[in-house]
């Protein structure tokens, strides 16, 4: 058959057809993202006029001197950092026992209906779900409400209320990628492990964990990554408290220090690019 | 694996309460839009259909949703096609570099969303705004494209991988050219990993609202951005609660639909 112009060059040039399938994506993706990312890292090295407000564009470190030096920035990033670890360490632990029963357990019939009833949760708002949240945990909410037969209180707005709703928003982005790599587990191994005298524990330990392991790893950079730089929820349920997504916020915003905001924005990406390269070779990257 | 009776039992209660736990405060939610008082308090003072009324009645949550809806037909439309030619690139050539490319795509969704948001912001302010792009409707679509891009890219790759390429070389061996091959053979392979991918890019454009917040400005207002300066009001809250009830039940539809087209029994990956 007799091939067309555009279709015969494509067909004798691989090159060509690869480089046609990149330069779209990577334009958009180097020349507006990186290149924002990198933009608002040079700003970092520069600095605000007190009195004008006004960017000065010259080389400076102090505003990562200013976040190194300073205890409050050091303590909110120390803390936002432990409660992204206890959020994505929450989520592993409810995720995978629902992941597991969803993939190994249940009817394909009954599958099919546990994916769609932990999806759906994912389109109603997360505002509303923050503040369904905040009508839950305050003083004549249904938590205190259920608790006060047993004579206990809730934990009222503050940080664990905050790891509370973390956890709540981004068990989904848990669940799912566990559930995948739990899904595409062959049965049969699991099988195998049995004939050969295992038991369910060791199983679980020595076949079903490592094996899951990767798609743990890709849900933690969801976990991790959302409550890294979030705060919203901590405005709605976290009392008093500040997390390093506020001090980013305010700064970029309110304050209008644009290069401490970037100072501060490093950190996050500082994290998790190290998080990236140090899992990329567990297979996360995949299992996404 | 052989599990004993008590461990099934144990892991079918633990996601009954695993379920019951992710759907307490959506009930809560549902609940509270016909609870006569504003402020939520439990239990319920009474019960009416009054936020209902007026939520039909109320135009800026009509706007924002067509606003939202907007964003997010564009940033997923953006999304398939950039995501695409990368599940391409990446899966059925070599190439140097390779590693690096698939770590971009994947950052939008790794780094927090405040980090692109003022990225972006700063970007439109300093870049675009001179050339004349200012923040709007567009500025939005771009933002929620960033990390739209990979959950197509993810759900095409992961399709790809599993195909294999031997069929659209058979394909190529028969005579078939670059673009018949395609629309033939690979285009109906992937169909439904397209769609599982653009519902749930979908999903997360429609959510958004770090990035929403710094890419938006003043004068566009996405459904959660609306949602955001009404629930502090007192006399909004009920009809916020009235908005997320709806969205909640309509929501079924497209992730039902998702289910039913997939082959992979996961629906879909984030």
């Amino acid at each position: 058959m007799q091939l067309t112009g555009a279709s015969s060059v494509l067909h004798r040039h691989p090159r060509l057809r690869l480089l046609l399938l990149l330069a779209a994506p990577m334009l958009v993706l180097v020349v507006v993202y990186l290149g924002a990312l990198a933009v608002l890292l040079l700003s970092s090295f520069w600095s605000t006029d007190v009195f004008t407000g006004n960017t000065v564009k010259s080389f400076t470190l102090d505003n990562f001197r200013d976040v190194v030096n300073s205890s409050t920035y050091r303590t909110v990033i120390v803390r936002t950092v432990l409660v992204a670890m206890a959020v994505t360490v929450i989520c592993a632990l409810l995720a995978f026992p629902m992941a597991f029963y969803m993939a190994k357990v249940a009817s394909p019939r009954a599958r099919r209906l546990l994916v769609v009833a932990v999806l759906t949760p994912l389109w109603a708002s997360y505002l509303v779900k923050a503040y369904a949240w905040r009508s839950m945990l305050a003083g004549d909410g249904v938590v205190n409400w259920a608790l006060a037969p047993f004579g206990l209180r809730g934990p009222g707005f503050g940080l664990p209320a905050t790891v509370i709703v973390l956890s709540y928003l981004w068990l989904p982005f848990m669940v799912l990628p566990v559930y995948a790599g739990l899904d595409r587990l062959p049965d049969s191994l699991l099988e195998a492990s049995g004939d050969l005298g295992a038991k369910a524990g060791r199983t679980f330990r020595s076949v079903v964990l490592p094996l899951a392991f990767p798609a743990l790893v890709a849900g933690a950079i969801f976990t991790f990554s959302l409550s890294l730089g979030d705060y919203i929820a901590v405005q709605i349920v976290g009392g008093k408290s500040q997390l390093l997504g506020n001090l980013i916020q305010g700064n970029a915003g309110a304050a209008n220090n644009l290069p401490l905001a970037a100072a501060l924005a490093a950190v996050p990406i500082v994290i998790m690019v190290v998080f990236l390269v140090g899992i990329r070779r567990t297979g996360a990257l995949d299992n996404l | 694996m052989n599990l004993s009776r008590g461990a099934r039992a144990a892991l079918a209660t633990f996601m009954g309460l695993g379920l019951a736990l992710i759907y307490l405060p959506l009930v809560v939610v549902l609940i509270s839009s016909f609870n006569t008082d504003r402020t939520f308090g439990w239990p319920p003072s009474g019960l009416t259909f009054d936020w209902w009324t007026r939520t039909f009645h109320n135009s800026g949550a009509r706007e924002a949703l067509a606003t939202s809806v907007k964003a997010g037909l564009g940033a997923t439309a953006v999304a398939l096609v950039l995501g695409t030619m990368a599940a391409f690139a990446v899966a059925r050539y070599r190439f140097f570099g390779k590693e690096a490319i698939s770590i971009l795509i994947v950052l939008p969704i790794a780094l927090p969303g405040i980090v692109t948001g003022i990225a972006l912001s700063n970007a439109i302010t300093t870049t675009l705004a001179p050339v004349g792009i200012n923040f709007g409707l567009f500025t939005v679509v771009v933002g929620h494209a960033t990390f739209c891009v990979v959950v197509v890219y993810n759900n095409v790759l992961a399709r790809l991988r599993r195909t294999g390429g031997s069929l659209e070389e058979a394909s190529m061996d028969l005579g078939a050219g670059v673009f018949q091959t395609f629309r033939h053979v690979t285009f109906p392979a992937i169909r439904s990993a397209l769609l599982a991918g653009a519902i749930l890019a979908f999903a997360l454009s429609f959510d958004e609202i770090i990035v929403t917040t710094f890419t938006a400005g003043a004068s566009v207002q996405t459904l959660p951005l609306w949602i955001f300066s009404n629930l502090a009001r007192p006399n909004q809250a009920p009809v916020v609660a009235v908005v997320a009830a709806i969205l909640i039940v309509i929501s079924i539809i497209p992730v039902w639909l998702a289910q039913r087209v997939s082959s992979d029994t996961a629906g879909g990956r984030l």
